[in-house]
């Protein structure tokens, strides 16, 4: 099966209480690049090893957390069927015209059950650093920092994980690679629209809207202790970790930001393919299933979000 | 010589804080020395860099200089009169708190979808 319609998250759009502060550390600590910064002092960056225009764009706000999540999808005749389907489950669409942010397409955007605008496109540029394509050296620029090969993907709390579920798959075509179920009902989902373990996921949460992590993909482990080096020698608030997460298997570090907006690096975590079953978990287990090595949660991970 | 002051918690307790120290660290550092033996529960930590509003805190006395904290969880009024995240606040002199943590899942303010 070639990979259709969404194909993956393009960007996320992160507010941060102090820019420079943010540039300092998604650029110099994740090792993220500057593409530019636009007219309305939204800053674009990405990693050394995306090719599109950008993956993250901060945006300086007075308090933290993310506007808006978007995935590209693989042409404007699925923008166009993805709208009609989006409309006819009955979730109002609206149209964010191209160049809205610089070097990407005409998107659509919508807000699902747990209160989070996610939005789709089809076109980006491309812009500098970005892989070679011709005899391709395994890096045009040299990794610095956390060494981030790519923006991955991104948990969000909120209400209504069940309609989430349900609008992931029979909408956007994804697929639940891993649940939790507690015993009054649907905790959190794993959801996958390729050949990772997840694009996006959901914890049910009182609160819509909020965000619980941005994460960005390391090459192996040892870049894992790496970053857990960086760290603490820049004194970066620590979540949790090094550790391994039970729920896609990926060797993890939580940390904040500083406008306390948490990220995670990570590594490893299995390939999904479309027709695997969709992994369990229950309350017996959800320490191990979160934090496989603690095996118990942290008071933070179900509390502590922007 | 290092300048310290001292971080009085109601009912629970002292903290000795450095200068240019998040308040919330020398808490942390406290509790990890046993020195807040009487919180009603765990010291509440979170980002620590002023986002997520878990360490929320009120001031009774003293002087402090603070760090951009979100307005998601301190209002401007609410800063004027005292309310505070202790990570995003340095100590300028001994301080007295009182912890106020949010209660939890409170609903806020909804913030429009900026694009």
């Amino acid at each position: 099966m070639a990979l259709t319609g969404v194909l993956r998250p393009g960007f996320v759009q992160v507010r941060v209480l102090d820019m420079q502060a943010a540039l300092e550390h998604y650029l110099k600590r994740i090792g993220l690049h500057e593409v530019m910064t636009g007219e309305d002092g939204r800053v674009y960056l990405k990693t050394g090893d995306e090719f599109d225009h950008h993956s993250i764009v901060l945006r300086k706000a007075d308090h933290a957390g993310v506007d808006l999540l978007a995935f590209k999808v693989a042409s404007e005749a699925d923008l166009d069927s993805f709208e009609k389907r989006i409309v006819a489950y009955g979730y109002p669409v609206d149209h964010v015209p191209a160049g809205e942010q610089p070097g990407v397409g005409r998107r659509i955007g919508f807000t699902i059950a747990s209160g989070h605008r996610i939005e789709l496109y089809a076109h980006a540029d491309l812009s500098d650093p970005k892989p070679f394509i011709h005899n391709p050296d395994v890096w045009s620029v040299e990794p610095h920092g956390m060494a981030a090969q790519r923006f991955d993907h991104a948990l969000f709390y909120g209400p209504n994980v069940d309609e989430n579920l349900d609008f992931f798959e029979k909408v956007l075509d994804f697929r639940c690679a891993e649940r939790v179920d507690l015993p009054d009902g649907l905790l959190a989902i794993w959801l996958s629209c390729g050949m990772k373990a997840h694009d996006i996921a959901f914890v049910k949460h009182a609160e819509p809207n909020k965000l619980h992590h941005i994460s960005f993909e390391l090459e192996s482990w040892s870049d894992v202790g790496h970053a857990a080096d960086i760290i603490t020698r820049y004194d970066i608030s620590i979540d949790v970790g090094p550790t391994r997460h039970g729920i896609t298997r990926g060797q993890t570090i939580y940390f904040f930001d500083p406008s306390g907006n948490r990220n995670e690096v990570f590594a490893g975590g299995y390939t999904y393919y479309p027709d695997n079953p969709t992994r369990t978990w229950d309350e017996t287990q959800i320490g191990k299933a979160i934090f496989y090595y603690e095996r118990q949660l942290n008071e933070a991970f179900l509390t502590v979000v922007t | 010589m290092p300048v310290l002051y001292k971080i009085t918690v109601e009912n629970s307790g002292e903290a000795t804080c450095y200068e240019g120290e998040r308040v919330l660290v020398a808490l942390e550092r406290a509790q990890g020395f046993g020195r807040l033996k009487n919180l009603p529960r765990k010291l509440p930590v979170g980002c620590r860099r002023g986002g997520c509003g878990v360490c929320r805190a009120r001031v009774l006395s003293g002087d402090y200089r603070t760090a951009p904290m979100s307005r998601a969880h301190v209002s401007e009024a609410d800063e004027a009169a005292g309310l505070v995240l202790s990570c995003a606040i340095y100590a300028l002199g001994d301080l007295s708190l009182r912890l106020e943590p949010p209660q939890l899942n409170k609903p806020t303010k909804q913030t429009s979808n900026i694009t």
